[in-house]
């Protein structure tokens, strides 16, 4: 057990223990104040989603605490849990039944073992290109060509989503910074709070002002409002953190900007997902947020950007 | 000890959801029958159910299939007691007479407390859609008037672990048990069976 080194990152947990005392204040008194029928229902899943961010922030630290190959695992178990939800949607047939035993227990154990052992060259490229690959090769074999290219496309998807992507938050442990040395947890950190807590703003401004829907057509919740006040406190907040990452204050900001946008477009695309499918929520393991895809949406497409940002201009 | 980590782990794999349209505790004996497309279907139904009625709820299986091996027979025996009714051999005499033979035993081994599962398609669907009812529902619920009568359905058990595959994909499954099916005297076979399947179709379009 290595208790957390950095101070900057005992400073970023000590802040995030501050924010969900005073959220789940915040919720009690809503508690006590509702009256109607409707605000009652928000409340009540408001107080659900204080409680569950409690558990996962509880989870995300105590993997940090541990180590480098508890937040390896942790990241590789949220990713076996997204692409149950994923694939559960999918419509597979049963010729796809091999290729997913292949998805589930091989490729992604082996994804977040190249993360383990910190091959770089592997894992950028084993999904994509080798797996990518070996998929089509498996699907093929099994002789079904009914829908074969959706059904292989699918499958692809899939673990591009639930697992490659995801995987670059633990990713981002592999990173030499110069510097910055032994605080790659900090910068893990500094990605989840900053992608999180745009969702948990755009969610409050949404709530507080959204009057204008962006796209009625995929996400009946999302306003210009909630994107545009979540985006702007969010990268605020981030670039507020800058001493904890290896940024200058503007380069935290240009990051955060980036980080919240790619965000929000994640959210959007796994909601077209949702819509093509027809459900409103990939899962019902966290309450009052849904599945674990519902609340890693916009990591998913952020964290990929992030890591290879970082790895370009950070990089000697 | 043994059931209940079976039965934790049984959830993880098939990740069910579950509902329950009647009370899961009551204390009364019950016959769960559920649409069968997967060799999960028993132990998802059984480790849906909460510990108490467990230990009381029976599967039927062919003993064929779980006197063969040493821990089959263990788990047959000694974890689910299953009710293990001979399946029809190619010399075993006429189908009635084996059926009504099959049904007896069933009758007869719940006893004063015990609940059964069992699967009336007889056989498990390749592609999921739920096949007609074989007559043993009926003659166990003539058998037995004093159970109630459960419908269980199962959803997506047949993509987790189809016909013909020996490992399962984790993917998630939701299990449905519905109102308990009341008691209509005098019905006939076919009436019944309708209707008992149709119970457990209902509960497939509305969740």
């Amino acid at each position: 057990m290595t208790l957390i080194q950095d101070p900057a990152l005992r400073t970023l947990i000590a802040g995030v223990l501050a924010l969900l005392v005073f959220s789940s204040v915040v919720g009690w008194i809503l508690d006590r104040r509702v009256s109607s029928a409707s605000a009652r229902s928000t409340v009540d899943n408001i107080n659900a989603r204080i409680r569950a961010w409690w558990v996962m922030a509880g989870l995300f630290v105590i993997a940090l605490t541990a180590g480098t190959v508890v937040s390896i695992l942790l990241f590789a178990l949220t990713s076996f849990l997204a692409l149950r939800e994923f694939v559960t949607l999918a419509p597979t047939k049963p010729g796809d039944h091999r290729t997913l035993f292949w998805s589930f227990f091989v490729v992604t154990p082996v994804q977040y073992y190249l993360i383990w052992m910190q091959w770089y060259g592997l894992f950028s490229i084993l999904i994509p290109v080798y797996v990518s690959i070996f998929l089509a090769i498996r699907t093929t074999l099994a002789g079904d060509t009914d829908r074969f290219l959706e059904r292989s496309a699918t499958n692809q998807w899939a673990l591009m989503i639930c697992v490659y992507f995801v995987s670059y938050v633990p990713a981002l442990l592999m990173l030499r910074i110069p510097g910055y040395e032994g605080q790659a947890p900090t910068l893990m950190f500094f990605l989840v709070l900053v992608v999180q807590l745009s969702d948990v703003l755009q969610y409050i401004w949404g709530k507080a002002l959204g009057t204008r829907r962006i796209a009625p057509s995929i996400s009946p919740n999302k306003t210009w409002e909630g994107f545009v006040g979540g985006v702007v406190s969010a990268t605020l907040l981030g670039t507020a953190v800058w001493w904890a990452t290896p940024f200058s204050p503007l380069a935290a900001a240009l990051m955060a900007l980036v980080l919240t946008t790619m965000g929000f477009v994640g959210g959007l695309i796994m909601s077209a997902i949702k819509r093509d499918r027809g459900v409103k929520d990939y899962g019902t393991l966290i309450g009052g947020h849904g599945g674990v895809l519902d609340r890693i949406d916009s990591l998913c497409f952020a964290a990929p950007v992030f890591f290879h940002l970082t790895r370009y201009f950070y990089l000697p | 000890m043994i059931d209940t980590a079976l039965a934790s782990l049984c959830r993880l794999v098939a990740g069910s959801t579950v509902e329950w349209r009647c009370d899961p505790y009551a204390s009364a004996q019950r016959i769960y029958f559920g649409n069968h497309s997967s060799h999960l279907d028993f132990i998802v139904i059984w480790s849906s159910l909460p510990p108490s009625r467990r230990r009381h709820a029976r599967p039927v299986a062919g003993r064929d299939y779980w006197e063969q091996g040493r821990v089959r027979r263990y788990l047959a025996s000694e974890v689910f007691r299953a009710v293990l009714v001979e399946r029809r051999g190619a010399d075993a005499g006429s189908a009635v007479e084996h059926a009504r033979a099959a049904v007896e035993q069933m009758a007869c081994e719940m006893g004063c407390h015990d609940s059964l599962i069992v699967f009336p398609e007889g056989t498990r669907s390749a592609n999921g859609e739920v096949g007609p009812f074989k007559s043993g529902l009926y003659h166990l619920s003539r058998a037995r008037p004093d159970a109630e009568l459960v419908p269980v359905h199962l959803e997506n058990l047949n993509r987790i672990l189809p016909k013909g595959e020996a490992l399962p994909v984790p993917m998630m499954s939701r299990v449905t048990f519905g109102p308990v099916l009341p008691v209509r005297s005098g019905e006939q076979k076919a009436a019944f069976l309708e209707r008992a399947r149709s119970a457990l179709l209902r509960l497939e379009a509305c969740t």
